[in-house]
């Protein structure tokens, strides 16, 4: 019996002990600097450049280190360690999580640490640092961003298209070049079509390519003429090329990072998506001949041309942190000019600091860094939607494209039905959420 | 004394069991029905807001749709994969040679992980170039688009369940090999054939063996959710794979609506606890149990 006893009294010791040096191990190393934890959702080679910053900072001073993990399902994980009061220091989200988690109260308000830094909205193209500040704070630090453009596979591209300069500029001109390079096989089956809108990065903020936009003031606004406008454009390709034809052709296409991706398989002739693409181009048609423009804008509406969806890698501090003021060390090591620019070339982005080395455009990987540059900093560059309920927002959208394509509702009225249920969404959300 | 004391020696060692399910079982679940009152998204502190998220779901047209995707599913996957498995059993239970090769053979599958099952099925089932459609085409017809078309997409899925067979299958084996060969030959004996003897002697025999799996595929099929969330993101196309617990996921993680998400478990732990006790009613007067 005594035996048994201080049997499980040596195992309960062994746990607390474990539990106790994984705290431990947090705080310090043998060399008493601060061990400032860093989840990231990286793999590969976006990781390893990453850890090549992180070896970086760890070298050049010797009160703080940082240990670098590579973590799966991060935004879950991160929300679920704040809510047990155990989250990492670092956090490497994406911006459009910053408004929820703020919402949420997931995140440490750094305005202080970043004025203390000497870190401000002049150091960043202002589409990327309008996504990391919100109500007043500053809930985030950009890492490596992107922008959307038109890739053009110039194999099949008919002569008048097949640079840059002729490449269609507005939608009419568009939709002449989407009929002229479609093909269809002998059976009448589809063989390549030049463009699908629902198929790319960066295609869920058309509606602004039109005008419209997700937001009204502090009003979800998906059903605007504008609106209305871009989703019946979308609509139209459904319509031009069959809902049934469309569906067959759509599904061949194999994962977006295989040879099988649409574009580098040459089932589609254009494809949106960022700089990052290119790395796929390498990897998986390595001979394929490309290259990329901005979209078109709507006939007589110039003051659209110019327009991208952005995106946006980031570095977030949770609430609860152990070490904030070690984490935004880190955080402003990162927005070095030289330190930035590395790890947006290594991971093939364009950076988000509003100024950017010859050096960087000239060594950078992605023949076409230069547009993508401009492109983030056009005045028409959309980023996230600035709400907590982005993602249902992103759902019903798509949910009222899918039935406007199989026919099941008439474009306006679909999307009107997706404006009566986030109202409720929404209204439901300011009650539960911002009104605490 | 002597009683006493074995009893608190039994206590002890039953203990970290005893701790283990009040830690990890009770608790989540006594915490999941407080919180299904409250509105809470994981950080802040829970508002009791009484029946609120109930009547909710109530009107909630997308929680509708998914209720209707996972009851459909369930009512044609269950059935088929109980048939499947009971005639795979069969014929594996007929004596033929090298047995055991083939029992684990049909059992394989059902250790694949979900995930990767996913993207194996997605080639499987890609509408121009997968192996199903090139089967098919080789017949003369067009096969679908299993994976764009609403019309063909659950059905996707539920073609993909009868993968997984194979551990209904061995269960269904072991009570056919219990099946009394004196009953078989009382039978013979009367005049019955193969289908007589299956329906009159085997199936009986096996009955409690089928409500198990019957009762074990509801609450599987109810739960469905690594297989469509990894080849229909999102539940496309239009919601027509969105099943009850993608939804539940999505608003537990994605909306962080934790309360509601809670509720939306309880409804579903209603439910399974519903079709189990109807199933256990209906059983009660078709199987039989050789002991009593």
């Amino acid at each position: 019996m005594l035996r048994v006893a201080i049997g499980l009294g040596v195992a309960a010791l062994g746990v607390g002990a474990l539990v106790g040096s994984e705290r431990a191990a947090s705080r310090q190393t043998g060399s008493d600097r601060v061990v400032v934890t860093y989840w990231e959702k990286w793999t590969g080679d976006e990781m390893n450049a990453m850890k090549r910053v992180v070896d970086a900072f760890n070298a050049s001073q010797d009160r703080i280190f940082v240990k670098y993990l590579s973590i799966s399902g991060i935004a879950d994980k991160t929300l679920l360690a704040a809510s047990g009061g155990n989250p990492p220091d670092v956090a490497g989200l994406w911006s459009d999580q910053v408004v929820q988690f703020a919402d949420a109260g997931a995140l440490t308000d750094m305005s202080e640490l970043a004025k203390e830094h000497g870190i401000g909205a002049e150091d960043y193209i202002p589409a990327y640092w309008n996504q990391v500040v919100y109500d007043g704070g500053l809930y985030a630090l950009p890492t490596s961003p992107g922008s959307a453009a038109i890739h053009v596979n110039r194999a099949l591209m008919p002569p008048e298209y097949d640079t840059p300069e002729e490449f269609p500029k507005t939608i009419s001109e568009f939709d002449r070049f989407v009929d002229k390079v479609t093909r269809r096989n002998r059976d009448g089956s589809l063989e390549t079509i030049a463009f699908l809108p629902r198929d790319g990065w960066g295609l869920w903020n058309l509606p602004h390519l039109f005008g419209g936009s997700f937001v009204e003031g502090e009003k979800v606004d998906v059903n605007g003429p504008d609106d209305l406008k871009a989703w019946t454009w979308v609509h139209s390709f459904a319509v031009r090329f069959g809902v049934r034809e469309t569906q067959s052709f759509r599904s061949g296409f194999g994962n977006y990072s295989s040879p099988q991706n649409p574009f580098l398989s040459g089932k589609l002739a254009t494809y949106s998506d960022g700089p990052w693409f290119s790395n796929f181009i390498r990897l998986y048609n390595p001979r394929l001949d490309w290259f990329a423009v901005p979209f078109p804008y709507p006939d007589g509406r110039p003051d659209l041309k110019g327009f991208t969806t952005l995106n946006l890698n980031t570095l977030m501090i949770p609430k609860g942190a152990a070490h904030p003021r070690e984490a935004f060390e880190f955080l402003a090591f990162v927005q070095r000019q030289p330190v930035m620019e590395r790890l947006c070339k290594d991971q093939r982005c364009n950076s988000p600091l509003a100024e950017v080395s010859e050096e960087f455009f000239r060594t950078h990987p992605n023949k076409e860094i230069r547009l993508f540059d401009r492109l983030a900093r056009s005045p028409r560059a959309v980023g996230p939607i600035p709400m907590g309920i982005r993602n249902q927002i992103g759902s019903e959208v798509a949910n009222a494209v899918d039935l406007m394509d199989l026919g099941q509702k008439k474009p306006k009225q679909a999307l009107d039905d997706a404006q009566t249920r986030l109202e409720e969404i929404w209204a439901k959300y300011r009650r539960q959420v911002l009104a605490r | 004394m002597n009683a006493r004391r074995n009893q608190r020696i039994g206590l002890l060692f039953a203990m970290p069991w005893i701790l283990g399910f009040l830690v990890f079982l009770a608790y989540p679940l006594l915490s999941s029905f407080y919180y299904s009152f409250t509105s809470f998204s994981v950080l802040r502190t829970p508002i009791w807001i009484g029946g609120e998220n109930y009547r909710e779901l109530l009107g909630d047209e997308v929680f509708h749709i998914s209720l209707r995707n996972t009851v459909l599913f369930s009512a044609a996957s269950v059935p088929l994969a109980t048939v499947g498995a009971i005639i795979l059993a069969m014929l594996l239970n007929t004596g033929v040679r090298g047995m055991a090769f083939y029992r684990t053979l049909f059992y394989i599958p059902s250790l694949v992980p979900m995930v990767a099952l996913g993207v194996l099925w997605l080639w499987v089932f890609n509408g121009q170039y997968g192996l199903l459609n090139e089967g098919i085409k080789s017949t003369g017809i067009a096969g679908p688009p299993w994976l764009t078309d609403p019309a063909w997409s659950k059905w996707t899925l539920v073609i993909i369940s009868i993968w997984g067979t194979g551990n209904a299958m061995v269960i269904y084996l072991a009570g056919l090999q219990d099946v009394p060969q004196s009953l078989y030959e009382a039978a013979e004996m009367d005049g019955a054939k193969t289908l007589r003897k299956t329906w009159h002697v085997t199936l009986p025999m096996i009955s409690p063996v089928i409500l198990f799996n019957v009762i074990m595929g509801i609450i599987g099929s109810l739960q469905t959710f690594a297989l469509p969330y990894v080849m229909f993101p999102g539940g496309q196309p239009a919601r027509s794979t969105y099943f009850f617990a993608m939804y539940l996921y999505d608003n537990a993680f994605l909306y962080q609506r934790m309360g509601y998400a809670s509720a939306m478990g309880w409804v579903m732990f209603a439910m399974t606890l519903t079709l189990t006790l109807l199933a256990l009613k209906l059983a009660a007067r078709h199987v039989h149990y050789e002991g009593g």
